[in-house]
């Protein structure tokens, strides 16, 4: 399997980290080289390594610039050899419902008129992706999901909007996420979901494992309403 | 013995902070911690606490605190502060005992944005992931402090010999230059853009909090279109969003994002930086990732010389002079 033999690109981050670098698409085999350089670093460890970040196609490793320093992390990462696929074990399938429209979607006419397409069928594609939790980033237990259909692909908005509620469902690009606590976003806002991806008072916070599979499935308002007043209940 | 104390003012921002949690960014949790770690890590050697010590986080709004109960030593370390006890100036980088019925009074000086106010005792707050940390932007554990908040120190001791004022040192004062890595996206600017970063002055804006700083001056145009993949950001990156202004992220940063990352603050002046206050002026300077790493160095050995010279600088002047005759052995029999 030469074609998943690939030497990564190594690029300085500042003077106390470095990106390894697999590739710059949203791929399964990309992101499954990163998860393996993940472990291996890991298992290597490095003199002065402090943090790993696994993404969709980069692996950021972290360092104490008082210990080490970028040529020592990433020879030692480069002596670490090509990183093969993983073996893609297929994770676990949670079902995660969303409410479309009724004042809970603020940019879905907004996508549907960027991509041609009517409202319905925006919900349609957004409903038949198959999606892979490939990381977490940006705010606690923000899950990064992989696997929006192609015809409802868009690019972020050009500046961050504030104050974004928890729940919200959103894509960009071929990523899409339900937010987990009230933050800024260039994001497209498409849907509410009561589902909760973030758990703080839970001996595991973060229920959902990298690998794991999402399917989004449509719930009415009254659903909604329903599971949303539960959830603040608990 | 415990210290309680109740909030009579507080500014934005105001906040409980550790050292932070570490480790948590592959689950997009920051490490958040003080905003200046150099200052806080000058308190902590001043009121002798350990590795998991918290302190308060005084934004440039300031803070006024009333002690209702106990007496408790105390320090103040970050910016230059008008800092006063019942109304007695103190310097504004000091240690004092408090005492119960006494009122601290925290108003912003002439310089910096962030000083940390703690205690030889424990503050009891929220714990998140083995944190103190206040995370203000998700409220996962706790909230910022507010008029009518209660602050109950326990384990509070009294320690006299902590007393002390302390020089503000230049390395802990915003220089108005503040050395970057380029990169990792520095090829999605042209070479104008990249020259304009580092030839022509910015300003820092108002648009400035715990997750980052957004300063103003030459627009920094994308030359293309980006749709890249969100990956891990970093302390210090200079981000660049849509709108061409760069954000410096700063303690509460977002883990990951998906803007270019024309540069990265150097670890040496990131502290520095945000001492700056709005409408100061940026001089950003480019280094290499070696440079930078003996920066680093260089910075954290001048901190450690400070930080030993603050045992010889308790005490009152007699206090200090005695301590030197003794080590030069000339002093009476009642030592």
């Amino acid at each position: 399997m030469n074609q998943s033999l690939i030497e990564p690109a190594i690029q300085p981050v500042g003077d106390s980290g470095l990106m390894v670098r697999f590739g710059a698409a949203v791929d399964p085999d990309i992101h499954a080289q990163v998860l393996e350089a993940d472990s291996a670093i890991s298992a290597a460890g490095i003199e002065g390594v402090t943090e790993l970040i696994p993404s969709f196609a980069a692996l950021f490793v972290g360092y104490d610039p008082l210990q080490t320093d970028f040529e020592t992390v990433a020879a030692a990462v480069r002596a670490l050899g090509p990183m093969k696929s993983k073996e893609r074990t297929s994770g676990q399938i949670w079902q995660v419902p969303v409410c479309y429209g009724d004042g809970l979607s603020p940019d879905l006419a907004e996508v549907a008129a960027r991509t041609g397409l009517s409202e319905e069928e925006v919900i349609n594609a957004h409903l038949s992706g198959d999606y892979l939790l490939y990381m977490y980033g940006f705010a606690p237990g923000y899950a990064y999901l992989g696997g929006v259909p192609k015809e409802i692909q868009l690019p972020r908005k050009t500046a961050p909007v504030r104050d974004i509620p928890a729940g919200a469902v959103m894509i960009a690009g071929p990523q899409a996420l339900v937010t987990t606590i009230k933050m800024p976003t260039g994001w497209w806002i498409i849907g509410q979901s009561p589902f909760q991806f973030l758990r703080p008072g839970e001996d595991n916070p973060f229920p959902l494992a990298v690998g794991d599979r999402v399917q989004f499935t449509r719930m009415s308002r009254d659903e909604y309403e329903r599971a949303a007043g539960q959830g603040a209940k608990r | 013995m415990s210290a309680k104390f109740t909030v009579s003012f507080a500014g934005p921002l105001v906040s409980v902070q550790d050292d932070g949690r570490a480790g948590f960014m592959r689950f997009g949790v920051p490490r958040s911690g003080p905003m200046d770690r150099t200052s806080f890590a000058v308190l902590r050697r001043a009121l002798e606490q350990n590795e998991g010590f918290a302190a308060i986080e005084v934004s440039i709004g300031g803070m006024v605190l009333k002690c209702t109960e106990g007496n408790v030593t105390a320090g103040f370390v970050g910016g230059n502060f008008s800092v006063s006890l019942d109304g007695q100036p103190q310097s504004p980088w000091s240690v004092f005992t408090i005492r119960a019925g006494s009122t601290l009074t925290i108003r912003p000086g002439l310089e910096g944005s962030w000083g940390y106010l703690g205690f030889c005792g424990k503050i009891n707050s929220s714990d998140w992931l083995g944190s103190q940390a206040t995370h203000l932007a998700s409220g996962l554990c706790g909230h910022p402090l507010a008029a009518g908040a209660t602050i109950e120190v326990s384990e509070a001791k009294v320690e006299a010999g902590f007393t002390c004022s302390l020089p503000i040192p230049d390395f802990a004062r915003f220089s108005g230059n503040v050395r970057i890595v380029p990169g990792p996206q520095d090829d999605c600017f042209a070479p104008e853009t990249l020259g304009a970063l580092v030839s022509e002055p910015y300003e820092v804006t108002q648009d400035y909090d715990r997750m980052g700083m957004r300063l103003k001056g030459p627009s920094l145009t994308i030359a293309e279109e980006l749709s890249m993949p969100s990956e891990a950001l970093v302390r210090g990156a200079v981000q660049v969003p849509g709108h061409g202004d760069p954000i410096v992220l700063l303690a509460d940063h977002q883990t990951t994002g998906g803007y270019p990352k024309i540069a990265t603050v150097i670890t040496a002046d990131q502290d520095q930086l945000t001492q700056a206050r709005a409408r100061d002026k940026v001089r950003l300077v480019s280094v290499t990732p070696s440079e930078a790493v003996k920066l680093a160095r260089a910075q954290h050995a001048k901190v450690t010389t400070y930080l030993e010279s603050i045992a010889e600088l308790r005490g009152t002047f007699e206090d200090r002079l005695r301590r030197s005759n003794l080590i030069s052995g000339v002093v009476g029999d009642e030592f």
